[in-house]
């Protein structure tokens, strides 16, 4: 192979002697984060956008219009448009999750997530650009179940304002969850079993398909621990306008978790917990 | 020396000079290995420096730490002055590093590497879209920009990552093994890039199998050994420590059996060549004359080995040479030493 002359960096001692301007560095720096993101979810979309779409065009086929026909009406609307906003949610909630554990797993095991703790970018940059690219996916997603949903049944928006911060601050929750499970991952393993032991339990008694006013009032109680049953109603509460559980617990929990988990991971990261030997 | 310093003035003067900064620098693992067992470095800015050292001896830790990439158990790293434990992001918005073990985005295109590498750095998109142009096609790796990754070479991926490591051109740029698994020819193109982007004023400092190439490049050097520093100097000082080199002697007569030379020691290598040892303190003058005192012309000469090399092996010789794995089969390591002491150790 011929050797092309090199050209050194003219601007490297120009450079070189100027303090790093922070700021810039992790403004640049997330916007870089948040594109790699997004394109990586529309680089994969047959495995990001369409089998969320898929199986939720089941779930309203079978719980909508079969089931869903024979059962009638819950919470005053039909069953249809009842499990609407929860499905939509259910989308919202494992796509997040599944966004920012599988691309951080995947940089903690090829290695490549060490561009960017080597990088002089805060963790608090780091953890809110993976957020982002959890979230876009999450709205994507969202959206589309929101389009196949409108062939099932007619969809209206009461309170626009309280059903977008919900399903974005839901997101966020979601993301920050599968930032904490990969950090804690070692192995492929290690990032199914949430999913699967815990968030699609959680996802299915969180009022997804039912009113927990259907519960006797011991196992009312029970599911009033789980968080997913604010996010769900709080959300349903946005589109349909009714809702089990008071619109402000439901926000004052999202925001509790939010915070608790983003407290968590920069804790965790500054600790070179799951990153650094 | 900086650990005496106290004042901001000081301090000040250390930013401008040490490029790198250890004071006792420690490291215990969770499994209870001492990686590094407090290690003084100083690596003057400009500097072209060298880090030697066996498998296992700390190198890769060192370098781990630097980048934070490891915690460290205690010890001080300062980078320009930046204290690695106070002003971590502006410690490192100074370095740039090629690891030695891949660790790129396989599934990434290689302008997209970069691109995103410089962004991780500050650097606007457009500038970070020249800059990668410019540093792929340095590496000869431009007409793989769209190609991922995965695809390339292993030599391709480790220029790869030296492009990713100088795409936001730091003022400090850490080697771990760089040119391991490259052919000769890029490797030399490798050097001169290197030699050039010294020039220019970044700090480099070096870690390599090859000693020829230290030795070559390099100014200053440390060797490490079982987590401690066991020579630290200029590379001059180091290889005036040598007592004896080895020639190879070409000669225009056949020779069937190493000839006898009063006060030097010969190998025959083939019939026209003998290896002779000649100690510092002899003249080669009069070596010549000796051989010529034999009825033997000699047509041309050479080093037979790496003067660098005869050093390490002397230094950790005994204590690691049995672990040194040299990264070949075993038939190979069993050869006759001098075939691997031209250049390469492993």
């Amino acid at each position: 192979m011929s050797v092309e002359p090199f050209v050194p960096p003219e601007e490297l001692t120009h450079d070189s002697v100027e303090e790093p301007d922070l700021f810039r560095i992790n403004l640049v720096g997330l916007t870089t984060i948040v594109v790699k993101e997004v394109r990586r979810v529309l680089r994969i979309w047959v495995q990001t956008i369409v089998p969320p779409a898929i199986s939720m065009t089941l779930y309203f086929i079978i719980f909508g219009s079969l089931i869903g026909a024979r059962i009638g009406e819950m919470s005053g609307v039909p069953y249809t448009t009842f499990i609407a906003p929860g499905l939509i949610m259910m989308s919202v909630i494992t796509n997040s999750f599944g966004n920012v554990v599988s691309s951080f797993f995947s940089g903690k095991l090829q290695l490549h997530l060490e561009e960017m703790l080597v990088s002089p970018l805060s963790f608090t940059t780091i953890i809110t650009g993976y957020v982002v690219g959890g979230v876009v996916r999450g709205l994507a997603v969202a959206v589309l179940v929101t389009f196949v949903a409108s062939f099932f049944t007619e969809l209206s928006i009461a309170r626009p304002l309280i059903t977008i911060s919900v399903v974005v601050l839901t997101a966020m929750v979601f993301s920050l969850a599968g930032l904490l499970n990969a950090i804690f991952a070692q192995s492929f393993d290690d990032i199914s079993i949430i999913p699967t032991f815990v968030l699609a339990p959680l996802t299915y008694l969180g009022g997804v398909f039912f009113s927990i006013s259907l519960l006797s009032p011991f196992w009312q109680k029970v599911a009033l621990a789980n968080p997913i049953l604010y996010m769900v109603n709080a959300f349903r509460y946005g589109m349909l306008g009714s809702s089990d559980i008071p619109i402000g617990t439901a926000y004052g929990i999202i925001i509790v978790a939010l915070v608790g988990l983003f407290l968590t991971a920069l804790f965790l990261l500054h600790r070179g917990i799951g990153i650094r030997a | 020396m900086f650990s005496l310093l106290g004042s901001i003035g000081q301090q000040f003067e250390v930013r401008i000079l040490d490029a790198l900064f250890l004071n006792q620098l420690r490291k215990v693992y969770a499994n209870g290995v001492e990686a590094l067992s407090g290690i003084d470095l100083q690596v003057k800015e400009g500097d072209f420096f060298a880090l030697l050292g066996p498998n296992g001896a700390g190198k890769t830790t060192v370098i781990g730490i630097v980048t934070s990439l490891v915690n460290k158990t205690s010890g001080t790293v300062s980078v320009f002055g930046y204290n690695l434990d106070k002003e971590r992001e502006a410690a490192k918005a100074c370095i740039g590093v090629v690891p030695q073990e891949a660790n790129l985005n396989v599934f990434e295109k290689n302008e997209n590497i970069l691109v995103n590498q410089a962004g991780y750095y500050g650097v606007p998109r457009s500038v970070a879209k020249q800059r990668a142009e410019k540093y792929l096609k340095a590496l000869h790796l431009w007409d793989r920009r769209d190609d991922i990754a995965r695809n390339l070479s292993g030599g391709m991926k480790r220029r790869l990552m030296i492009a990713r490591a100088l795409v936001h051109e730091p003022r400090l740029l850490i080697l771990d093994e760089p040119t391991a698994g490259v052919d000769i020819e890029i490797r030399r193109s490798m050097w001169d890039l290197m030699r050039e982007l010294n020039d220019v004023g970044m700090t480099i400092i070096l870690t390599t199998h090859y000693l020829e190439e230290a030795e070559s490049l390099c100014r200053n050097i440390a060797i490490i050994d079982e987590g401690l520093i066991i020579e630290n100097d200029t590379m001059s000082s180091v290889i005036s420590k040598l007592q004896r080199e080895v020639f190879v002697l070409t000669l225009e007569e056949s020779i069937q059996e190493a000839p006898v030379l009063d006060g030097y020691k010969v190998f025959l290598r083939n019939e026209h060549e003998i290896e002779v040892e000649v100690e510092k303190k002899q003249s080669l003058n009069s070596l010549f004359e000796t051989i010529s005192d034999k009825g033997l012309h000699v047509s041309s000469m050479r080093t037979r080995s790496n003067r660098l090399e005869e050093l390490f092996m002397r230094l950790v010789k005994g204590k690691t040479q049995s672990r040194y794995d040299t990264g070949r089969s075993g038939a190979e390591r069993s050869t006759d030493h001098r075939a691997s002491s031209r250049g390469e150790l492993n």
